[in-house]
């Protein structure tokens, strides 16, 4: 039977993609407990990374001679904190936690059948249940996020103005595309090795270093040059850079450049995702009954 | 026009081959070794609209690859098919909304949640209109005896009341046709009959072509006038399943009830008794020497009924099956 032709195929689309996010929102609150203790749990190593950088400026303090406060690769310990907090800010934004290898156990397991013989968008699909795994991490992450940047509120240098605000949540939103287009795209190299988590592995430490999760990229010298010039930085470092008006990343002093980069990155990576997807499902075997 | 319409198609796997102990493990990091394997290799087929084939084979036989391969699941190595008119690997909508594929062994819904959800989706996935869909959801719920079970959430449903679930959502979007690789595999038996019984008076009702895989020969038999039997990645019958039997099996089975309450000690010189239960008895004989051995054995004996039957479906599927391993080259 054909479906109903009374729809505008762009307001049904867009009506799927509510009732995909609908669903997942369901499924992600039936498990609450374990979610919300998981959230919570992962603010932990904010806390500590905290009482560890207080630590490592007050002994360089301690052996400095000069009264002025320490400052290492140009931050200074505040400097240093805001950087930290709003790393972790992007990375809320950023992480996939479980996609690549969701998809690798799909095609492996064989659920990825459904993307494939149902009229459905498998990446679409995914997108969308990824964002509502994320509103739901907002929602139990919100509280004790405003209550560490409440607490660390002295940290920052100023509060950005209006015009860097609108920048820095286009930066967070961009920043999940590229997290979630960089780890669909590992996810469907799956398609022609079944197994990823080495791979996934090595781009998670990878990921840590260039992102500017552990340390921000300009502490890395030379190296940092060259990781400029790759897409991971928009994971944890641009967004926090924005905010502590870094070199570059100022409206009117390169801002908007980084950002349009930034969406051609997006544009490159979703192509890329799209031939990686064209070609894996040619190649699928669907082993095993 | 067939609803399928199957010219010279085939499927090779290339697989790797792994060969045992850790020194072939470590060899194998450096050379490896593949083989290739015809899992459907050149086969021929129609199914008209309407029509419900059941598609039986061995393990491994090709039947699964198939109906991959017509779903569009996987592409295939040669050959052509055309479903519904389509062209099932190019996996156009237009195509992904006029059929299903139902498989036993794998879940669609949402296991943490109620069916209910999932049947929702599906109404926005396929563009079903409300009114037909809240109209679908009345009628197969009720068929399906599972009205009461669609707020419960999937994971703490039995296995024949997930199942009945997952044929629902297969069929919300009214299917042109339905693929189904072992729909009652692990299912007790009250739940394949009600499977069985339903999907008989959907596809009459309907007239939905279906295309039916099972090693269960009651489903096979309830359900299909014609039977593809393929084996080796090639069929080896296509035609009546009535004809199966005959056509395969050498051996009929003569079952006998003696006067009185003994039975003679030299049947086995008739053929093979396997089934004693004085006085009755069943003796497999090769079917050629039926008339023979009946005279003789009311020349021999006192014998109060007698009947001669086909053997079972599923002990002649049996005997084909086997012939065709042993037969296979190693």
């Amino acid at each position: 039977m054909p479906p109903s032709s009374t729809q505008n195929p762009i307001l049904a689309q867009a009506r799927t993609n509510w009732v995909i996010l609908k669903t997942c929102l369901e499924e992600r609150f039936v498990y609450r407990a374990d979610f919300a203790f998981a959230t919570l749990v992962r603010f932990l190593p904010i806390v500590t990374q905290v009482f560890l950088w207080g630590a490592i400026y007050s002994g360089a303090q301690a052996r400095s001679e000069s009264d002025e406060p320490t400052t290492l690769n140009n931050y200074t310990y505040h400097e240093m904190i805001a950087y930290y907090l709003m790393a972790m800010l992007a990375r809320a934004f950023s992480s996939m936690p479980g996609l690549a290898s969701g998809i690798a156990r799909d095609v492996r397991d064989g659920t990825v059948k459904k993307y494939l013989t149902q009229p459905i968008d498998m990446l679409g699909y995914l997108f969308w249940h990824r964002i509502a795994h994320k509103l739901v991490y907002y929602v139990v992450a919100t509280g004790p996020f405003a209550l560490v940047f409440y607490l660390c509120r002295d940290y920052f240098p100023h509060a950005p103005d209006a015009l860097t605000l609108l920048a820095l949540v286009l930066a967070l939103a961009m920043g999940f595309l590229i997290g979630f287009l960089i780890e669909s795209l590992i996810g469907l190299i799956s398609f022609w090795f079944l197994e990823v988590s080495s791979l996934l592995f090595i781009y998670m430490m990878l990921n840590y270093f260039l992102s500017g999760h552990m340390i921000p990229l300009d502490w890395l010298g030379d190296v940092g040059e060259w990781v400029e010039y790759l897409p991971f930085k928009y994971l944890a470092y641009v967004p926090a850079a924005i905010v502590l008006g870094k070199d570059g990343y100022v409206l009117g002093q390169g801002l908007e450049g980084q950002l349009l980069i930034e969406a051609t990155w997006i544009v490159g990576l979703l192509v890329l995702n799209r031939i990686a997807f064209a070609r894996g499902v040619r190649r699928y075997g669907a082993f095993g009954g | 026009m067939p609803a399928i319409d199957v010219r010279n198609l085939s499927k090779i796997y290339r697989v790797f081959r792994k060969r045992e102990g850790l020194r072939a493990s470590i060899r194998s990091l450096f050379h490896r070794e593949y083989e290739e394997i015809h899992a459907v290799d050149g086969i021929d087929f129609e199914v008209e609209r309407g029509e419900m084939v059941a598609f039986l084979g061995p393990n491994g036989a090709g039947k699964t690859t198939t109906l991959k391969l017509l779903s569009g699941l996987i592409f295939p190595s040669g050959g052509q098919a055309d479903v519904l008119g389509h062209v099932p690997w190019k996996r156009e909508n237009a195509y992904r909304r006029r059929f299903s594929l139902v498989m036993g062994q794998k879940n669609q819904l949402w296991w943490d949640l109620p069916a209910q959800e999932s049947f929702r989706l599906h109404k926005e996935i396929y563009r079903i209109e409300t009114a037909q869909f809240d109209r679908r959801i009345d009628e197969l719920t009720e068929l399906l005896e599972v009205k009461d079970l669609v707020g419960q959430p999937v994971r703490e449903l039995s296995l024949g009341e997930r199942m009945r679930m997952e044929l629902i959502a297969a069929l919300l979007h009214s299917p042109d046709l339905l693929l189904l690789d072992e729909p009652t595999i692990g299912l007790d038996v009250v739940s394949q009959r009600k499977v069985q019984q339903f999907l008989k008076y959907y596809q009459k009702e309907r007239q939905i072509t279906v295309l039916l895989t099972s090693h269960y020969m009651k489903d096979v038999e309830a359900l299909c006038q014609r039977a593809i039997i393929i084996s080796d990645g090639q069929i080896k019958h296509d035609g009546p399943l009535a004809e199966i039997v005959d056509r395969f099996s050498q051996f009929k089975v003569i079952e006998l009830q003696f006067a009185g309450t003994k039975l003679p000690e030299d049947l086995d010189r008739f053929g093979e008794v396997f089934d004693s239960q004085p006085p009755r008895v069943k003796i497999r004989v090769p079917k050629n020497e039926v008339p023979r051995i009946l005279n003789r054995l009311l020349d021999s004996y006192v014998i109060e009924d007698i009947s001669v039957e086909d053997r079972p479906l599923e002990e002649a599927m049996a005997e084909l099956f086997t012939d065709s391993a042993s037969k296979a080259p190693s």
